[in-house]
């Protein structure tokens, strides 16, 4: 009676099911980080003179910096001289189609259930796939090509709109933003570009499906996207890594510029390696993600469904400088055994009537610790802006945290900021309550679960709505005894 | 129907059920009264399979089946229904969500297609009908912020809509102002039927007046002390425990 696990816990005791790792031949650099390290990577990707130096310069700029110590999530000092900065799938040639790829990689996103083949593939998707430190190919790129839409990984960006590139890269997270984005700017490998050409309604979504596989190797991608005026696209990241016992770093930079009356939405499926029950291994994901509305009009919105990683650090946020611009955030992340998560918005208010909405879902089980953080600003000149945010945690058991830091600086005073918390518990005794009519404990955590994740799954791309609730359920799936 | 030998229950370590013995045919309805903290609810949740619960000796046979071999859910879809004295509250999930995942979990282990949602809502509305519940409580999240009596007629009409083989009702009396305990009362004797039986907890012969038992057993430190028919129901109402725990505690030599 008494080895029984609960019956709760039972339900949630997850079984990660990417964890495989790919035979494959990889190139792989020798550990640690210094100058050279960094001249290293930029020859291998072949990179004109300037993105060197900015490399460089971040470098620079990164030993002069301290990393964070006040997100409330608790890990070992990273020594990032044990880190391998660059990993890549062997032979990197280039590729005419995705379809001329090793089988062996083909398989493995087959695997992950990631058609790389067009034919395929969910119409109306174009897919980019970055296996540790490269891109591996994208699809659909002629097509969208055709209508002026250009999306292919950072590395030929560089290589074929260096223009686009210089304007862009660093112009919404400077290179010294932050610890994470100073380190990510001096050794960043590969990532996705987006370019939407004024007045282009982006006809697919665009996605990219990042995966970790080289040991000892961190992951260090960036991704640009730009949507000039009356722009549309809705683009969706995925990622996954195999099972290890050592944590690996994943520090990723992603810059959203959304010009006049244009829009951006974007999706991230986050499922990286979370470490198993006892709390060994798993991704640092350290991610700084920022998107300015920089057109009257425009708008951005994040929406992001985060089940994975042993901790998560992230504010995806939005500058609103266009007058009348939206930024929205819409948020479910899911913690379970060991996990830790910190993670939240900003959104800053400059332009005048500008308007943002929040809506962040914790759901933290087993042992983890799941922090909603959150910033609000309106500057002076931010007439009438207004802010709404919800902030709602679920316990799945009494092991578990759930912690809400809202923060709101308002300097106008037309601004209005909302804020509204909530938090629940789902314990044995709604369990029993479940059981009792029939519903078995994993329908019955699902069954919660799902309803109290509702008003941000609504918020994905249909294509994405089905595999991200699925793969809830799977988070939370275990044998009941 | 229900056939219970010689149950002992612990929790905790504590012996709280000291052996019953019950057994309850097809139709019949019986009703358990005793004192507070006698170990009514715990014979319900025994029955319903509450895991804390450890049974140490004892069986139960349940429509031809060993109820204690059943896991809490397959028990509940072999038709075993308990109204709690507590209904739990369940944020995120609508009522309507909630029974209608009840409902479909019971038909798939009969070997029985989902409901379509026709046929669900048709039988909702009849259902609904039964116990006079109202529309809107059925969209919010169940049992969230209900208030008691809604509580209680809720269950009922879960009872109503999963049709079970034998509904254990925990003080669903309890909390219930005069209206909603004639409502409630007359839902589940439209629910009587001669394939369902009912066990009823209840502390008064109100409920009773309304619904007619066949057998009244009086619960006791762990035992059923006393059964008779529906007029030692008034006897209690009348007299007290006193006149049969006094005996009892004389017997046990307290
Ligand atoms: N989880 C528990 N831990 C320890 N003791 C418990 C637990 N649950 C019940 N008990 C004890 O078991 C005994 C019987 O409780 P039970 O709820 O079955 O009584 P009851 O007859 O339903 O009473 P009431 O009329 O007040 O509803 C009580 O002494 C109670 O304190
Ligand atoms: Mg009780």
């Amino acid at each position: 009676m008494k080895e029984k696990p609960e019956a709760l816990e039972q339900a949630v005791l997850n079984e990660y099911k990417y964890g495989f790792v790919t035979d494959i031949h990889t190139d792989l650099i020798a550990k640690g980080l210094n100058e050279d390290t960094i001249r290293l990577i930029s020859e291998k990707k072949n990179e004109p003179g300037w993105m060197l130096d900015w490399r460089l310069k971040a470098y620079a700029g990164w030993l002069k910096m301290e990393e964070p110590t006040w997100p409330n999530v608790k890990y070992p000092p990273i020594d990032y001289q044990d880190i391998i900065y660059y990993a890549a799938p062997k032979p990197k040639k280039q590729l005419n189609s995705l379809e001329e790829a090793d089988p062996e990689l083909l398989k493995t996103f087959e695997k992950l259930g990631i058609s790389l083949n067009e034919q395929k593939r969910l119409t109306g998707v174009a897919v980019d796939v970055v296996m540790d430190s490269v891109s591996i190919g994208t699809s659909f790129k002629e097509q969208l090509s055709e209508i002026g839409v250009i999306f292919c990984s950072i590395s030929e960006a560089i290589q074929q709109h260096p223009d686009l590139v210089k304007k862009y890269m660093g112009s919404v997270v400077p290179m010294t933003d932050n610890y994470f984005a100073a380190l990510n700017s001096a050794v960043f490998t590969d990532g996705s570009f987006c370019f939407i050409p004024k007045g282009v309604r982006c006809p697919m979504e665009l996605s990219t499906y990042f995966r970790i596989n080289a040991e000892n190797a961190g992951q260090f991608e960036r991704t640009l996207i730009i949507a000039e005026d009356n722009a549309y696209v809705s683009y969706l990241e995925g990622c996954t890594a195999p099972m290890r016992d050592e944590h690996q770093l994943h520090a990723a930079v992603v810059e959203l510029v959304a010009l006049e009356k244009a829009e951006i939405k974007y999706s991230t499926v986050q499922n990286w390696y979370p470490g198993d029950k006892n709390g060994l291994g798993g991704i640092y994901n350290f991610v700084t993600k920022r998107g300015i509305c920089k057109g009257d009009h425009s708008k951005i919105s994040w929406t992001q469904v985060e089940t994975g990683s042993a901790i998560t650090w992230k504010y995806p946020s939005v500058i609103l400088k266009g007058d009348h611009s939206i930024g929205e955030f819409y948020s479910v992340a899911f913690t379970n055994n060991h996990q830790q998560a910190d993670t939240g918005t900003k959104m800053i208010h400059l332009g005048k009537n500008t308007r943002s909405r929040i809506v962040s879902k914790g759901i933290s089980a087993g042992h983890s610790n799941n922090s909603y953080r959150g910033l609000v600003r309106a500057s002076k000149q931010a007439a009438n802006a207004r802010n709404y945010s919800q902030c709602d945690s679920l316990l799945l058991g009494d092991k578990c945290g759930a912690h809400t830091f809202p923060y709101i600086e308002v300097k106008n005073k037309t601004a209005i900021v909302e804020h509204e918390a909530t938090t629940s518990k789902i314990g044995e005794d709604q369990l029993f309550y479940c059981k009792q009519r029939g519903i078995d404990a994993e329908t019955a955590v699902a069954l919660i679960v799902n309803g109290f994740a509702k008003e941000v799954m609504n918020q994905l791309p249909m294509e994405f709505a089905v595999e991200a609730q699925k793969l809830l359920a799977i988070s939370m799936e275990g044998s009941v005894g | 129907m229900l056939s219970i030998k010689n149950i002992h229950a612990n929790i905790a370590g504590k012996e709280i059920l000291k052996g019953i013995n019950l057994d309850i045919k097809a139709g019949e309805v019986h009703a358990i009264m005793g004192p507070n903290g006698s170990g009514k609810s715990t014979l319900a949740s025994v029955l319903a399979g509450r895991e804390e619960f450890e049974v140490t000796e004892g069986e139960v046979e349940f429509a031809g089946k060993d109820l204690l071999e059943l896991s809490t859910e397959d028990r509940a879809r072999e038709g075993l229904f308990l109204a709690f004295q507590y209904p739990v509250e369940i944020p995120g999930v609508s009522t309507t969500n909630f029974i209608k995942a009840a409902v479909n979990e019971k038909r798939k282990y009969l070997g029985q297609e989902p409901l379509d949602a026709v046929s669900f809502l048709k039988k909702m509305k009849e259902k609904m009908a039964l116990v006079e519940i109202d529309q809107s409580l059925l969209s919010r999240s169940i049992n969230e912020g209900f208030s008691g009596g809604e509580k209680k007629r809720n269950e009922v009409f879960q009872m109503a809509m999963l049709e079970p083989k034998l509904a254990i009702m925990d003080e669903t009396d309890s909390g219930l102002d005069i209206d909603a305990l004639r409502i409630v009362a007359n839902g589940i004797n439209k629910l009587r039927s001669p394939e369902r039986s009912i066990l009823l907890i209840t502390h008064y012969q109100r409920l009773l007046d309304y619904i007619q038992p066949d057998y009244v057993h009086v619960l006791y430190k762990g035992r059923i002390v006393r059964s008779g028919q529906k007029e030692l129901a008034l006897e209690l109402e009348e007299k007290g425990y006193d006149f049969i725990t006094d005996e009892v505690d004389l017997s046990l030599g307290l």
